[in-house]
């Protein structure tokens, strides 16, 4: 048998997985942002700093995000819209989900890719109707993987991603959210 | 052997009126006791399983004390100390066969449902007729929740299933029941200690079977068929409304998915045992029908659901139980029946020491192989 590698350590994720069982303190994380206004509805967020495993933690480097609105919202289009960031979480959630489900499960993968569309009646944000929701009515991605597996196993993989993705699952269940000003 | 209400208890008191098993009759065999009756292929009607079970205590003479209530169980020197509604009990060694179904579980969000919607369990739940006119909003798509939409829907209701992580099997397989497939091809007799992962073996929900006469499949698209609208799994109430996850479409694929790999499994088993003759050809099944779109919420004091019924599982009750062996959401701390206190055993519990475990049949060979623990136990301790 030749040893697949897609790079994911899943190992270490399921010598986490035990460890953790025994030690749900160390199991909670807080994933932390700091946004700030620009002009318009042009902002930056950056991202450093995060909190698990007991400690604070932190990414080899800060990454800064900026967003904005297109053209066609009479905006600078200075980045992307705050909702793209959302398929962008979802996108690589599930996408590192399939790599790590492949690595677990001993399938190699030669490419995984995936489009993200999320349907979205603007007349929500802009009170034009007030029956339309705000956020995405609906979300479909669509895979296109090369890997030594059946269409079958493919699937599953997929299945399994979502499964165990926390972007999805924040998608598609609700969660308690509360905004204040300090 | 202590009972605190007659032989056969839970199928007395905490089924349904219309329940039927889903294991198939000739599968109902305790030791040296199986049906033998005109119709191996039926499934019992609650009446059926109490005689059923009422007889094997006759022939095997088993020194049943009913009406006694175990009130508490605590270590004593060397052995344990019963107190029973009818007095104390002294004792080396302790099987605890309470049952795993002992209560239905509710999810806590229930506290949030207005109090104009009605409320009930599986135990609580006797037929359709003692429902509220009106909406019915089941939750849980196991054995217990495709059984009772079914039947609230055939009663002319509305009915809504909210449908979580599933088991989808088809009543019958290449001609036979899928419990024969399960039974024959060794699945159901795999063992805990070869089973991949363990706790999730022993978390599995019912799989969506009814027992009917007409043998017929009662998978998600069945209920469709009939009329049940299918949402996600409930996730949480909000200002008086219900929100159902928009992951349905993947439950369902995990489910088709899995059915799929367990019937190529039978299919290789056949193969490879020269079988294929005796049954049909392979077969495979259409996909869980996705609904256009399933709403993700539901406003709970519209009026449009007036109860709603919990088929959210069941767990044991170790209330009584005063060894500290239960583990912190409530399971037993075992290894295949030997729990973790000297001379304290299982019995009935999911996945104990096979698969079957939870089954009518699958007590046989549990409890010949813990009961051979106890012994050498006792013998031990001389
Ligand atoms: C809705 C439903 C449908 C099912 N359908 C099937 C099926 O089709 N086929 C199948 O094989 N299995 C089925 N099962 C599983 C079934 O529970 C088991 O097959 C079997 O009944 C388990 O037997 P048991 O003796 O371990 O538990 P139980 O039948 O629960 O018996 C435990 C007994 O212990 C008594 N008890 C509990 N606590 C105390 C106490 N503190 N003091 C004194 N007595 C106590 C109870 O009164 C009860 O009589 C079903 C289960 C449920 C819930």
């Amino acid at each position: 048998m030749t040893t697949i590698d897609n790079g994911v350590n899943v190992q270490a994720l399921l010598d986490a997985r035990e460890v953790l069982k025994g030690a749900p303190e160390a199991a909670q994380f807080t994933w932390r942002a700091s946004s700030k206004w620009e002009n318009g509805v042009h902002s930056t967020t950056k991202i450093q700093n995060f909190f698990g495993l007991g400690q604070e933690q932190s990414h080899k480097s800060e990454t800064v995000f900026t967003a904005d609105h297109p053209e066609v919202f009479a905006a600078e289009d200075n980045g992307i819209t705050p909702i793209e960031y959302l398929l962008v979480g979802l996108a690589s959630c599930l996408t590192a989900g399939v790599a790590s489900v492949a690595q677990n499960r001993g399938i190699q993968l030669r490419s995984v890719e995936s489009t993200v569309e999320g349907n979205h009646d603007i007349r929500g944000i802009l009170g034009a109707d007030s029956d339309v929701r705000n956020g995405f009515n609906d979300i479909k991605v669509t895979f296109t993987i090369d890997a030594d597996a059946s269409q079958e196993d493919i699937e599953a993989l997929v299945a399994q991603s979502q499964k165990r993705s926390a972007v999805f699952d924040a998608l598609t269940n609700p969660t308690n959210v509360t905004v204040e000003v300090a | 052997m202590l009972e605190r209400g007659e032989v056969a208890n839970s199928w007395r008191r905490e089924r349904w009126d219309s329940l039927r098993l889903l294991t198939p009759n000739w599968q109902s065999r305790l030791p040296g006791h199986h049906y033998e009756g005109p119709d191996p292929d039926g499934y019992m009607t609650m009446g059926e399983v109490v005689e059923f079970i009422e007889r094997f205590a006759a022939v095997a003479r088993a020194p049943v004390r009913t009406g006694t209530n175990v009130t508490s169980v605590r270590r004593a020197d060397d052995g344990y100390r019963v107190t029973t509604s009818g007095g104390e009990i002294h004792c080396r060694a302790v099987v605890i066969a309470s049952g795993a179904c002992n209560q239905p579980t509710v999810p806590r969000f229930a506290d949030a449902v207005p109090a104009s919607v009605t409320q009930l369990t599986p135990f609580g739940y006797r037929s359709p007729s003692e429902l509220p006119d009106g909406g019915v909003l089941v939750v849980g798509a196991s054995a217990t929740g495709v059984q009772l939409a079914a039947e609230l829907r055939r009663s002319g209701r509305p009915v809504i299933l909210s449908v979580g992580e599933h088991v989808r099997l088809p009543r019958l397989y290449r001609g036979r029941d899928v419990l024969w497939w399960m039974d024959a091809s060794g699945i159901w007799d795999q063992r805990h200690d070869e089973v991949d992962d363990l706790t999730r073996a022993r978390r599995l929900p019912s799989p969506q079977l009814v027992g009917t006469p007409e043998r017929g499949t009662l998978d998600l698209n069945a209920l469709t068929a009939m009329g049940v609208e299918l949402v996600g799994r409930w996730a949480a109430v909000r200002d008086g409304k219900a929100l159902f996850s928009g992951g349905l479409r993947n439950v369902f694929s995990l489910a088709d998915l899995k059915m799929r790999r367990l019937l190529d499994t039978f299919d290789d088993w056949a193969k490879e045992h020269g079988r294929d003759a005796e049954v049909d050809p392979p077969e495979r099944f259409a996909p869980t029908h996705v609904p256009e779109s399933a709403r993700w919420q539901l406003d709970l004091a519209s009026g449009e659901i007036r109860t709603i019924v919990w088929a959210t599982g069941y767990r044991p009750d170790y209330g009584w139980l005063d060894v500290p062996v239960v583990d912190e959401k409530g399971r037993l701390r075992h290894e295949g029946g030997v729990v973790d206190s000297p001379g304290l055993y299982a019995l009935g519990l999911p996945v104990l020491r096979r698969r079957k475990s939870t089954f009518i049949h699958g007590i046989e060979d549990d409890a010949g192989e813990v009961i051979d623990h106890l012994t050498r136990h006792l013998a031990g301790n001389r």
